[in-house]
């Protein structure tokens, strides 16, 4: 072989593995969901926000502790399930990514929370008080932020394209419909915080289940009464929940859903069935709340795959979308300088 | 045991394990920060543990050098040429004790739990603080592209040893026992 052919085989093999890594970073393929695009969605869906979550963005901090019951411990290992206590740090919050938008019944309330595990494990989830979430895929989620983008010209989301968004997904349909029936209560003390997404137990005996869980409140379901919206507060959800526990703390129980054979893991728009048995594992109190700018959850990303060791991710395609959206909202946020938030206790 | 002229063999192990190690290290890096599908979570966990081996075996990579220097460089090489090698192997020691470091930081000043395996974490190695995060998630990313850029330098310069130059150089760090004596002279083939 003349030198001349050796010279291109040798920068033909630097470009090849140049290449192969420009197409593993996505650049040859511009179709690719990227992390860095689904925030941008979120970005220009709701107006630039610097220094707040993408989503989720309006919120509270609040601290308190959880006391488990020793239940769990037969499906799980994670020390969380022990009995004992642990502390935990959460925030309450509004999904969407509208920081100063007015409180409204119908507006999705959500409890992120962190708890501190001995051993240096933490366990940190997001919930939301809807009984299914409205979409199955990262892609459907990023289609339907597209779709739900103000118009340029009237300042609003175009129904049409909403309207074609759910022709194309069902699954989205069916589930708006669910979530739609479902009865707002009064506020965030007696709302019930769904995992939504599925994940899986690992017992000590290497025995795996597949499980949802929620945060069901101690305070009795009070409708909400659509007659007193006219005259609420701005942040009348927040000011209600601050009040609440200036009084005295309000609790929840961890109830574990344990799937049968054919309850879908992977699709958080389907709920399973209602006779599935609910096994209370500990109780949540929460104690304090205090705001976001210096409250102790200001710097937490609630990363739903921060798991100890016991609890596992499912096949749920959100799982590993929320992970690597939520750590670039966190990324970004935290480069920011970010104005007070809306809600000051 | 090793040939005149070739760095000892468990220098050559050492070079080719951590260069798989780093090679895949990228990959998994840069495949991960942009896809938000099911490969996420299994390519971060893989990460930090990959990562951390790959901050240990450069110490003891370095202590190696410094008791095994291996041999010099050949004589024909001139000075441009010795300072890019020198001056490409500092980078590349430089990055790859750099990357792990600033990795592990970076996770510190975030306070997220550094898992390596199930039940395994790393303590912070800095103070809790988001901006410094920030900070060091972007130099994570800048020193990655770095050390990529720098490796395709390394991998060509190998190539161009072994098959252009053929004197020596390529052998001194192949896998394979090295079958001739020291550095030849750059072979001239036309």
């Amino acid at each position: 072989m003349c030198d001349r052919s050796k010279f291109i085989l040798i920068g033909a093999a630097v470009a090849a593995v140049a290449l192969a890594f420009g197409y593993v970073g996505g650049w040859l393929t511009p179709r690719r969901l990227s992390p860095q695009r689904l925030i941008d969605a979120f970005e220009a869906a709701n107006g630039p926000h610097p220094g707040f979550r993408r989503n989720h963005a309006k919120g509270v901090c609040v601290t308190g502790f959880f006391d488990g019951n020793g239940a769990g411990a037969q499906y799980s290992k994670a020390l969380v399930f022990a009995a004992g206590r642990v502390p935990v740090v959460g925030r309450f919050a509004l999904a969407g990514g509208q920081p100063f938008a007015a409180d409204t019944a119908g507006a999705v309330r959500s409890l992120a929370l962190r708890f501190t595990l001995p051993d240096g494990e933490e366990w940190r989830t997001g919930m939301n008080a809807i009984p299914v979430f409205p979409l199955r895929t990262p892609r459907a989620f990023y289609e339907q932020l597209v779709a739900s983008r103000p118009d340029p010209l009237t300042g609003k989301p175009d129904a049409g394209r909403m309207a074609e968004f759910l022709a194309q997904h069902p699954e989205t349909a069916r589930a708006l419909k669910i979530i739609g029936s479902q009865v707002n209560s009064t506020g965030f003390a007696n709302s019930r915080y769904n995992s939504l997404d599925a994940f899986r137990l690992v017992a000590a005996t290497g025995a795996v289940s597949s499980v949802r869980w929620a945060m069901v409140p101690n305070e009795p379901f009070a409708p909400d009464d659509p007659a007193d919206a006219g005259a609420r507060a701005k942040n009348y959800l927040f000011d209600a929940l601050i009040t609440a526990l200036q009084h005295e703390p309000l609790q929840w129980h961890l109830m574990i859903t344990i799937a049968q054979p054919g309850d879908p893991t992977d699709d958080a728009t389907v709920a399973w069935p209602l006779e599935r048995p609910q096994l209370d594992v500990g109780t949540l109190t929460i104690e304090h709340a205090e705001g976001e700018d210096q409250g102790a959850c200001r710097d937490i990303n609630f990363d739903p795959l921060v798991l100890p060791v016991g609890i596992e991710p499912s096949d749920d395609p959100l799982l590993s979308a929320r992970s690597a959206a939520y750590s670039r909202s966190f990324t970004r946020r935290v480069a920011e300088t970010k104005p007070p938030s809306a809600v000051r206790p | 045991m090793s040939t005149p002229g070739q760095f000892t063999a468990f220098t050559r192990l050492l070079h080719w394990l951590m260069a798989a190690m780093v090679l895949t290290m990228l990959f998994v890096g840069v495949g991960m920060v942009s896809t938000v599908s099911t490969r996420y979570h299994p390519l971060l966990a893989v990460h930090r543990p990959l990562g951390i081996a790959i901050l240990v075996l450069v110490v003891i990579r370095l202590i190696n050098r410094l008791l095994n220097p291996g041999p010099a460089l050949p004589a024909h090489l001139n000075s441009l040429e010795r300072f890019a090698a020198r001056a490409s192997q500092v980078v590349l020691y430089a990055l790859m004790m750099l990357m792990p470091l600033v990795g592990w930081a970076m996770l510190s000043a975030a306070r997220y739990p550094i898992v390596l395996f199930a039940g395994i974490h790393l303590p912070p190695i800095l103070p809790h603080e988001p901006m410094l995060y920030a900070l060091l998630r972007r130099t994570h990313t800048v020193l990655a592209y770095v050390l990529f850029a720098t490796f395709l330098a390394h991998f060509g310069a190998a190539l161009m040893h072994a098959l252009i130059y053929r004197d020596g150089v390529f052998a001194s760090m192949a896998p394979w026992r090295k079958a001739g004596p020291g550095y030849t002279a750059p072979h001239q083939s036309r």
